[in-house]
């Protein structure tokens, strides 16, 4: 799609193309887009029809979830707390963008700092679902999902600390991929949870989310955590096809608690991978049950600990005359945080406070450890694992909200693959009435190449990355 | 089993002031969110060591050089209060 889309450009007018698109967005009522760079996109795509370029993206536009910094544009992760925030640097990833010739359209609307899984939580209200405007998008990267299942983007970049790219790639009906750990530089990423989470993009092709994957990953000394090496490429061999590729079913993600039209489309599609020269076996990933509290318990923590920068002393508003210290900031985060930002990050405390830290933070690292070790016992046996990405299709706006538990239950199938630091994409599969579905294909550290070509073979022998919903 | 005098001693370590009418409903989600949280203590994890990184990286190190950073004016400039190229912040005695 986007390799088509290049070529219209070249052909047609890039400023041209990018005008419509800001129409449309002018027009929608998804409350996607949170902020439009629309003056600095129009110049740059002046720029590329003058000039096209030979970036691997150029004249490609792009929208951003809120929470990547972008120089000269603000960057608020959705927070009343960073309102007004300009970023005098760029991401890593978006610096790689730019230089490849892709245009940056302006950022989406997200769970306040990522904390969510229904883009309910934003200071700017609610994303709508594309395929029905009374269901959320999922979540946290709503915005960035929305915006291109709706049309307003031919794609996107999102975060995922649990599920996050994954969640609304599966309730939208687009792709969306969880890199391993390391490979993106998260250098210019606001952090929540450091230790789970990663870049990722979003597409509507298989193609897509590779193209953006050769761009966006590799080693950058900014980031601590980034894994050194050679850089990969995901495009050659991309369409070698499956055959003989040895596929395991985790018994864990099926069954009770999931939705019977995501579980049928589900198995749908691994009889599909099957008919395409795949093989499939049970397998067992014994600390599943587990993986959610150890996951919260983990991710409160660092987000207690990575939120303690804001306070308006660096960034942020600060009204009236200052008290002491503690009561000045005190007063801001009460005033600049939703509630589920205040609750995870009181709850992370708690988990870290003297006498508590081993009941909860240790124990959770050391359950970390054996789900790991779940993945790595399983991929002795097969090359790639296959489960839905989501038990449920997406849930009305307002269903869950006042009940935070119910909210993280949605994530049993997205955080345990962040906990072991594998990556994973979510593939249109079905739909549940007309709610998309998504396939998860799980891989190997570092065996992107892997879980994208088996992501192709599907897309290939299906239709359903072709269904479009109506506001388009 | 957290309290309301629990609340208020977290929202003092983490900064974050609760009101009153807030309370009730934060013990109420604390409480089953942690209770949640309890059936770790199911799990056997005598000998086995916590992962703190998925990704195993020593610590990385670099050449002592010095390279570009932000100016002194960029690195100042979201800040809502300054005072002769310096942050300034409430008074902390």
């Amino acid at each position: 799609m986007l390799s088509k889309l290049k070529a219209k450009l070249l052909a047609e007018s890039c400023e041209e193309y990018l005008c419509r698109l800001f129409e449309g967005i002018g027009k929608s009522s998804l409350n996607a887009f949170t902020t439009l760079a629309k003056e600095s996109a129009l110049d740059e795509a002046r720029q590329f029809d003058k000039n096209p370029g030979q970036g691997l993206l150029a004249g490609v536009p792009i929208a951003i979830k809120e929470c990547i910094s972008t120089k000269g544009i603000e960057t608020n992760c959705s927070s009343r707390i960073l309102r007004g925030y300009i970023p005098p640097y760029d991401a890593h990833v978006i610096e790689r963008l730019k230089a490849e010739g892709a245009i940056i359209m302006g950022k989406t609307n997200m769970d306040e700092f990522a904390m969510g899984t229904s883009t309910e939580t934003s200071c700017f209200g609610p994303t709508k679902n594309p395929w029905d405007q009374s269901s959320v998008p999922g979540g946290s990267s709503g915005g960035s999902a929305a915006v291109v299942a709706g049309g307003e983007a031919p794609c996107s970049l999102g975060s995922d600390t649990g599920g996050s790219v994954r969640c609304p790639a599966s309730f939208c009906g687009i792709v969306g991929l969880k890199p391993t750990y390391g490979l993106v530089s998260r250098y210019g990423l606001v952090a929540y949870a450091n230790s789970l989470e990663q870049i990722g993009p979003l597409t509507h092709t298989v193609e897509d989310t590779a193209l953006l994957m050769e761009v966006i990953s590799g080693h950058d000394r900014r980031d601590s955590t980034s894994a050194e090496g050679e850089r990969h490429s995901y495009l050659p061999g991309l369409k070698d096809g499956i055959c003989g590729l040895k596929i395991g079913i985790p018994r864990e993600y099926f069954g009770e608690g999931v939705n019977r039209d995501v579980e049928k489309a589900v198995w749908e599609g691994i009889h599909t991978l099957e008919s395409l020269g795949a093989s499939w076996q049970e397998v067992s990933l014994p600390h599943t049950r587990y993986a959610l509290a150890a996951y919260y318990v983990i991710a409160m923590s660092e987000a207690s600990s990575n939120l303690a920068r804001f306070d308006g002393l660096r960034y942020g508003s600060r009204q009236g005359g200052d008290m002491d210290w503690h009561t000045t900031f005190s007063a801001i985060r009460a005033k600049g945080f939703g509630p589920e930002v205040k609750r995870r990050i009181m709850l992370g405390t708690y988990a870290l406070s003297a006498g508590y830290y081993g009941r909860y933070y240790l124990k959770a690292l050391k359950v970390r450890t054996l789900i790991k070790e779940d993945f790595l016992r399983a991929f002795k046996d097969v090359d790639i694992l296959a489960s839905p990405t989501m038990p449920i299709p997406a849930f009305k706006i307002g269903e869950r909200i006042n009940d935070p538990l119910s909210l993280y239950m949605a994530d049993v199938f997205t955080v345990p693959i962040n906990l072991a630091g594998v990556p994973a994409i979510s593939v249109p599969c079905g739909f549940a009435g007309h709610l998309p579905i998504g396939l998860q294909l799980i891989g190997p550290h570092f065996c992107e190449a892997a879980v994208l070509k088996a992501a192709q073979a599907f897309e290939a022998a299906t239709a359903f990355h072709e269904a479009k919903p109506e506001v388009i | 089993m957290i309290t309301r005098e629990d609340v208020e001693h977290i929202s003092w370590l983490a900064s974050i002031k609760i009101a009153d009418e807030e309370k009730d409903e934060l013990v109420e989600h604390f409480n089953s969110i942690l209770e949640y949280f309890h059936q770790l203590e199911e799990v056997d994890t005598e000998g086995v060591e916590p992962t703190y990184r998925v990704v195993d990286l020593a610590n990385i190190f670099r050449e002592d050089v010095a390279y570009e950073s932000l100016s002194q004016d960029q690195a100042l400039k979201n800040a809502p209060r300054t005072e002769n190229g310096y942050f300034k912040s409430p008074r902390i005695v």
